[in-house]
């Protein structure tokens, strides 16, 4: 299996990379919301992700990647196989996809023919302990998304369909991608992704040069490149890991703490999610500039992807809602 | 177009496409617009031909069910042999040979998601989408199109046409093509076709990138071992110029600037080397020529919109497959019925068993009605499918009155009512329309969409004084309304007038012929039966806007003025 197109490799797009990264170092954040035009390498730092997570140790034919030493789940042990170690999984979602296939149903092959209540595992068990990637999530169908965003939030798979009464573990980070020029998610669903990046394409004709090169090389030889990426690639890894080690022990100060607060109110950002996000993913982003404590700098650099998508929507200011961050950022931290 | 010289033009084009193909399928695949008919299918044989006998051919049906395409359990043969028959999933079979599409303009968003994933896989097929659509509102789902390299138009090829053959493609040319291929340098033609691509106004890198790697295979066909100005001229005209979202301008500093940038994006642009396009070097000559090359190439329908200064007609997200409203495979469940599985249907297990039931041993023939087994025996005709209801969705339309001097204030206020129902949460799959008539005719000013960017773009600049060509407007909103229903969404149309007309069908002035034209397509309207309301816009109320909302059938209301809140408030509550 060829690799794919390494991280670091990516040409600026920082925030949606800073976003995409603190999800590694900090699932619970609750997935990163991607909106931007087509071929702005959204799908490519999606899948460039799985090759910077520890692989993670699971058995040969668990369809839930369960880790060795759980209990089997809805007797799928019986040859669930040896232990093998198992890149992240990083499961693509597609548009139109039923009901069925993402949190499974009853295995009709074993139901008829051995007359067994059997349940055919569905994709959110493959995503378990990895990533759950939706293309052009703005398109897929509202219930579709409701069901995603729930089993994202509360880690578990509960079917109750078929005269099936199951539940599994599904502990994935939801990422979303989508053309806001294509229909908009609605504010309820917006709201229950942790970040929210828009990214642009990069109007600059060097760092677009950049960008063809180097994919350019990529699929000229892909293992040529990615072993000249191969030390960024190995450090950046290591960055998360020790990152993921840390990002527990990290304490806010309680200026910090004061300050997303007074951010939150001054941008009328609805709820206490999004001021548990942006002390999260403050925390998070410490953790990966390897920093001893969470300081207004961490605050400052993710406040624009937690809280971009929570600001209660006026259709007659102009004005952006990045642009309305950045204001707000300017008058909480001016004394 | 090709008359004398048959080394160029578009067929000689269209088959250098599917040399360039046979080099490097790793270019994706093309979009090809033709009718069904002798053209397209000498193109598809062509390409077919110069391919290695050991690469698979296959046809995607359009309609195609994830079990088909991604593999899975064939339920009725199953049942029958009594074993497990795995079917092998179409895409498994295409592997890295070619899938071909018909009617992709009608591919569904899943489809098209799905192929999308197996072309960003490492081992891509080549996809030959072919586009037949009719209709503007018809495009092939941009998910699909932006991963194929090529867009070749072949409605302009005649038969004859087909005898000149242009470029020689021998099967052994394309090997020894193929083997030279990853030797080929790129000679600086990343620079010039990233230039122009950008100056041309297309924003996704996936063009740049195509071109580049199509540019190496034109080097490769010809035997050269860099790429030189003609195949990035070439590639310009192939893969650039069918993208453009504008004309290249002359000048550097007439292109737009880049918005301000925020925070982070600041940061991501100080990341990029030379943040500045202040000291980004002049194009130089090659770029030019490529734009040159791409400018010329340019198909005319879209040059013609370009020149006029409108933006290129933005493709949609997925193709429309006329909605399935009352069988749906999707939605909340609704009750069984008999059929067979397959196209996403499900089966309904508990009621086939029940159906089944019933004969147990009946259907068990001779002495094996004595032996132990399964006392049901499923059977094809047991099978049970659920339905599904979908929530069909549904489109406001806006028909807005721009002539004399009272238009500015009326757009501006169907302007404030479409944002406000589009930033609304309760407008979820909901879509809204503005059509606006002045001076000789109607113009869809916002295409039908649940997109407040989009909306707000298209509606910044607002046409507006002339006549008032009522019966043109009518006109055009019982056919929007009529694509909208096709499409499965029901319709609710808002007129802001005052009822008076002057300017007839043919664009020209009267007043009683004008007003005659609009009433008798009021009553047509009427007889279509979508619900309508007629918000009377004169100062005082007049006469002759509510006979117009009699004629059509409409509801009549009069409104304040510049009340946006309203308006929005008045079209959902005829929606809901």
């Amino acid at each position: 299996m060829t690799l794919p197109f390494p991280f670091p490799a990516i040409v600026g797009q920082e925030e949606m990379k800073q976003a995409l990264l603190i999800a590694c170092v900090e699932p619970r954040i609750g997935g990163v919301l991607v909106f931007g035009d087509r071929g702005t390498a959204k799908s490519t730092a999606v899948r460039a992700l799985a090759s910077l997570l520890p692989p993670i140790q699971t058995y040969e034919h668990c369809p839930y990647n369960s880790a060795p030493g759980t209990p089997s789940i809805n007797g799928h042990d019986r040859n669930r196989g040896g232990e093998v170690t198992k890149a992240t999984p990083v499961v693509d979602l597609p548009l139109g996809v039923t009901e069925d296939r993402v949190v499974g149903a009853l295995d009709i092959e074993k139901a008829l023919r051995k007359g067994e209540k059997a349940f055919e595992p569905g994709l959110l068990a493959r995503a378990n302990r990895g990533f759950l990637y939706i293309d052009e999530v703005n398109l897929l169908e509202d219930h579709i998304v409701d069901l995603l965003l729930d089993v994202a939030a509360t880690g578990e798979n509960v079917v109750e369909r078929d005269g099936l009464s199951i539940r599994h573990p599904a502990r994935f980070v939801l990422v979303g991608s989508g053309n806001p020029e294509e229909g908009e998610l609605r504010p309820q669903l917006l709201d229950r992704f942790g970040l929210s990046v828009e990214v642009e394409t990069p109007r600059d004709i060097e760092a677009r040069i950049e960008v063809v090169r180097r994919r350019d090389a990529f699929e000229r030889d892909p293992d040529a490149f990615c072993a000249e990426w191969e030390e960024p690639q190995a450090e950046l890894r290591e960055r998360i890991a020790s990152a993921q080690a840390r990002v527990n022990n990290l304490e806010a100060s309680e200026e910090v703490l004061r300050k997303a607060s007074e951010l939150c109110l001054n941008l009328g950002a609805d709820g206490l999610r999004g001021e548990l996000t942006l002390i999260r993913a403050a925390r998070a982003r410490a953790a990966l500039d390897g920093d001893e404590r969470v300081e207004i700098k961490h605050l400052k650099a993710v406040a624009p992807s937690a809280l971009r998508h929570r600001l209660r929507r006026d259709p007659l200011d102009e004005a952006g809602s990045s642009t309305r961050i950045e204001r707000s950022l300017e008058e909480v931290f001016v004394a | 177009m090709s008359e004398g010289d048959h080394t160029h033009g578009p067929w000689a084009d269209a088959r250098l496409v599917a040399g360039l193909l046979a080099i490097d399928p790793g270019l994706g695949g093309a979009v090809l617009t033709a009718r069904a008919g002798p053209v397209r299918n000498a193109w598809l044989h062509l390409y077919h031909a110069i391919l290695n006998d050991d690469v698979v051919w296959r046809r995607i049906p359009p309609g195609v069910s994830d079990e088909a395409l991604l593999g899975g359990i064939d339920l009725a043969a199953t049942l029958k042999s009594g074993k497990a028959v795995e079917r092998a999933g179409l895409l498994e079979t295409i592997g890295t040979g070619v899938g071909v599409l018909p009617m992709a303009e009608r591919a569904e968003a899943g489809l098209a998601g799905r192929l999308a994933v197996a072309l960003d896989s490492p081992k891509p097929p080549v996809i030959v989408a072919l586009d037949e659509s009719a209709e503007p509102d018809e495009v092939v789902p941009e998910a699909l199109s932006e991963r194929l390299a090529f867009h070749i138009d072949l409605s302009s090829v005649a038969l004859a046409d087909l005898k000149f053959g242009g470029l020689e493609l021998d099967p052994e040319i394309l090997a020894m093509a193929r083997m030279h291929l990853p030797h080929v340098l790129n000679g600086g033609a990343e620079r010039a076709l990233t230039a122009a691509a950008l100056a041309l106004g297309i924003d996704s890198l996936r063009a740049p990138i195509f071109a580049l790697r199509a540019a190496r295979a034109a080097a490769a066909l010809d035997g050269r071992d860099e790429i030189s100005a003609d195949d990035v001229s070439l590639v310009a005209r192939l893969i650039l110029a069918p993208r453009a979202t504008r004309l290249p301008t002359a000048e550097e500093e007439d292109q737009p600037e880049p918005e301000a940038p925020d925070e982070a994006e600041g940061a991501a642009r100080a990341d990029t080397p030379e943040g500045d396009s202040d000291d980004a070097p002049a194009p130089d000559d090659l770029t030019e020529i490529t734009t040159e090359a791409a400018k010329t190439a340019i198909p005319p329908g879209l040059l013609a919109k370009l020149a006029a200064g409108a933006s290129a007609p933005k493709s949609r997200g997925a193709g429309k497959a006329g909605a399935v409203q009352k069988d749906g495979v999707r939605g909340r469940p609704a009750g069984t019925r008999r059929g067979d599985v397959g196209q996403g249907r499900r089966l309904d297990v508990l009621a086939t068993l029940r159906a089944a039931a019933p004969w147990g041993k009946a259907r068990r023939k001779g002495l094996a009605r004595f032996k132990p087994g399964p006392s049901v025996e499923v059977r094809t005709e047991d099978f049970r499918i659920k339905r599904f209801k979908q929530k069909a969705e549904t489109e406001t339309i806006f028909v807005v009155d721009a002539s004399g001097s009272l238009a500015l204030n009326r757009l501006a206020e169907a302007k404030g009512a479409v944002e406000l129902m589009l930033a609304e949460s309760y407008v979820r799959r909901d879509q809204v329309a503005v059509i606006a008539f002045r001076g000789k005719g109607a113009e869809m000013l916002l295409p039908p969409t649940r997109s407040l960017t989009r909306a707000k773009r298209s509606l910044a600049a607002l046409p507006g004084g002339g006549g008032t060509p009522l019966a043109a407007a009518i006109d055009a909103a019982e056919a929007a309304a009529h694509a909208a229903k096709r499409q499965g969404r029901s319709v609710t149309l808002v007129f802001l007038t005052d009822g008076a007309a002057n300017i007839t069908r043919e664009g020209e002035a009267g007043r009683e012929r004008a007003l005659a034209e609009a009433r008798q397509a009021a009553r047509q309207l009427r007889a279509a039966g979508h619900a309508a309301i007629l918000v009377d816009v004169s100062k005082r109320g007049a006469e002759a806007a509510r006979d117009m909302a009699t004629d059509m059938g409409a509801r009549y209301a009069r409104l304040p003025n510049n009340n946006p809140g309203a308006l929005a408030d008045l079209a959902l509550g005829a929606a809901a």
